[in-house]
């Protein structure tokens, strides 16, 4: 890729840094050339969170439907799956899929709730109720 | 505690950090292409049944935390690496070694990472980045694929230093205990070395999944993709397929522009001229996987759609396959 080939689109992380992009000058030597951003891999960044908004409502719908408890909603809103919520709440994965049932889940303790709020960066309340504030 | 420290951006982290900690202790010549290089850094890996959020687990880079050792240990450099189970411990070592003077890499993981865009938090643990002082609660944090340097508090370092999931950093650090002077002929050798063991990762492990065959592998993989998994479920794969190639860090093209900058820079101390041009295949290929990426965009931008789309698709890592073939044949013929 020649320097002046390197993309400067501007993505999400472009606003923050630019990045780093190894290009060849008039000579054929590598320099470095800072990019804003590449719109190929903007949309493919894209494709990836509408996976994501696509799960997290599929979980919404479950949630409201009463089959899960509101964990799930928070865990694809957060990427996670089970292993990942089991290792950073402390529970154990067998624990984490009780919870998921919305009978287990009404009775766990105010503390228990609160391991899981830490985890999601919310309030325990919000997380009783699917409360969502975007920030 | 702070300590004078030099903060140069890089492509990638792990390049990065090598680099500036390297710098740091008086390897001024450290690049980021010699530390890719020397590290033996480029690789391809498609693990078909693993996956990472949903799509393919696809690598172009070897495993975390094998650049840095690699180079550290062809330059005859020792280390100093580390991992806790207690995060008082992490932070009372962290705070030790920056009392001494000795700026550390931490692996981290980058979905609570702070001064990320959310749109690139994803749950990757394999980010790096050099802690080189402290001011109050305040670490001052060289992340290296920023342009500039920025700080996390106690609580936020410690919360990405314990991130949790595959290949949790378990508080990880690492530093290389003070340099001697390096020669321009020990940096020959480190090259020599380095130039090797990608050699023979890219071409000698025999499984059909990594190395120059993995890439043909893959290509293959992708021409089934419309009728295996559906328009949808296939883009998805393509956008993670390119995400992995271009996305923080690579440099373009896979790494494979960087593959190319370290041949021209070796060719300063091991002035072979078949070094450059092989430096030029590795551009070519580089070039090849962006215009992949461009058609892998136009699958999962809904613009074009056939299954001679997707042989295209596949094709193109056919003949990346070759060509990188050919180049480290070409390289392990260099004395």
């Amino acid at each position: 890729m020649k320097k002046e080939d390197v993309p400067q689109d501007l993505s999400s992380l472009g606003k923050i840094t630019k990045e780093v992009c190894y290009a060849t000058d008039n000579s054929g030597q590598y320099v470095t050339q800072l990019s804003k951003g590449w719109d190929v891999k903007i949309k493919a960044l894209d494709v990836a969170w509408q996976d994501i908004e696509d799960r997290v409502a599929v979980a919404r719908e479950k949630v409201l439907n009463k089959q899960v408890s509101p964990l799930l909603f928070f865990m694809e809103r957060g990427l996670m799956d089970i292993a990942i919520l089991a290792s950073y709440t402390g529970f154990w994965k067998w624990q984490v899929k009780r919870h998921l049932k919305p009978s287990v889940f009404e009775k766990l303790s105010y503390k228990r709730l609160q391991r899981y709020a830490e985890v999601f960066n919310i309030p325990v309340e919000d997380l009783k109720n699917m409360n969502v504030h975007e920030h | 505690m702070n300590i004078n420290f030099e903060h140069t951006q890089a492509a990638h982290c792990e390049n990065g950090v090598t680099m500036n900690l390297l710098r740091n202790i008086n390897v001024h010549r450290m690049t980021e292409p010699l530390a890719f290089g020397i590290g033996s850094g480029l690789f391809f890996v498609y693990v078909p049944l693993v996956k990472i959020s949903n799509g393919p687990a696809i690598a172009f880079r070897t495993l975390p935390g094998l650049i840095f050792k690699r180079t550290c240990k062809s330059l005859n450099i020792p280390v100093i690496r580390k991992k806790f189970s207690s995060k008082e411990h992490a932070e009372i070592f962290l705070k030790e070694c920056l009392e001494a003077g000795h700026p550390v890499g931490c692996q981290v993981g980058v979905y609570y990472l702070p001064y990320f865009p959310k749109e690139y938090r994803f749950h990757f643990n394999a980010h790096n980045l050099i802690v080189y002082g402290k001011e109050e609660d305040n670490y001052l944090i060289s992340d290296p694929i920023m342009e500039n340097v920025t700080t996390l508090t106690s609580y936020q370092l410690e919360r990405v230093r314990f991130a949790k999931g595959a290949l949790a950093p378990r508080g990880q650090i690492y530093y290389p205990k003070e340099g001697k002077p390096i020669t321009d002929d020990a940096i020959k050798k480190a090259i020599k070395n380095g130039i090797k063991k990608n050699v023979s990762s890219m071409l000698y492990i025999p499984v059909p999944i990594v190395g120059v065959k993995g890439i043909k592998y893959t290509g293959n993989k992708i021409k089934k993709w419309r009728d295996r998994l559906g328009l949808h479920k296939a883009g998805l794969y393509l956008a993670q397929l390119v995400r992995m190639q271009e996305e923080i860090g690579t440099g373009g093209g896979g790494f494979r522009y960087i593959y190319a900058a370290f041949l021209q820079q070796a060719h300063a101390y091991h002035p072979v001229d078949e070094l450059l041009e092989i430096s030029k295949m590795f551009t070519q290929s580089g070039d090849l996987w962006r215009n992949a990426a461009v058609q892998a965009a136009g699958i999962y931008k809904g613009r074009i759609s056939s299954q001679a789309d997707f042989n295209t698709m596949g094709d193109y890592l056919l003949e990346i396959s070759e060509l990188e073939k050919h180049a480290f044949e070409a390289l392990a013929k260099i004395k």
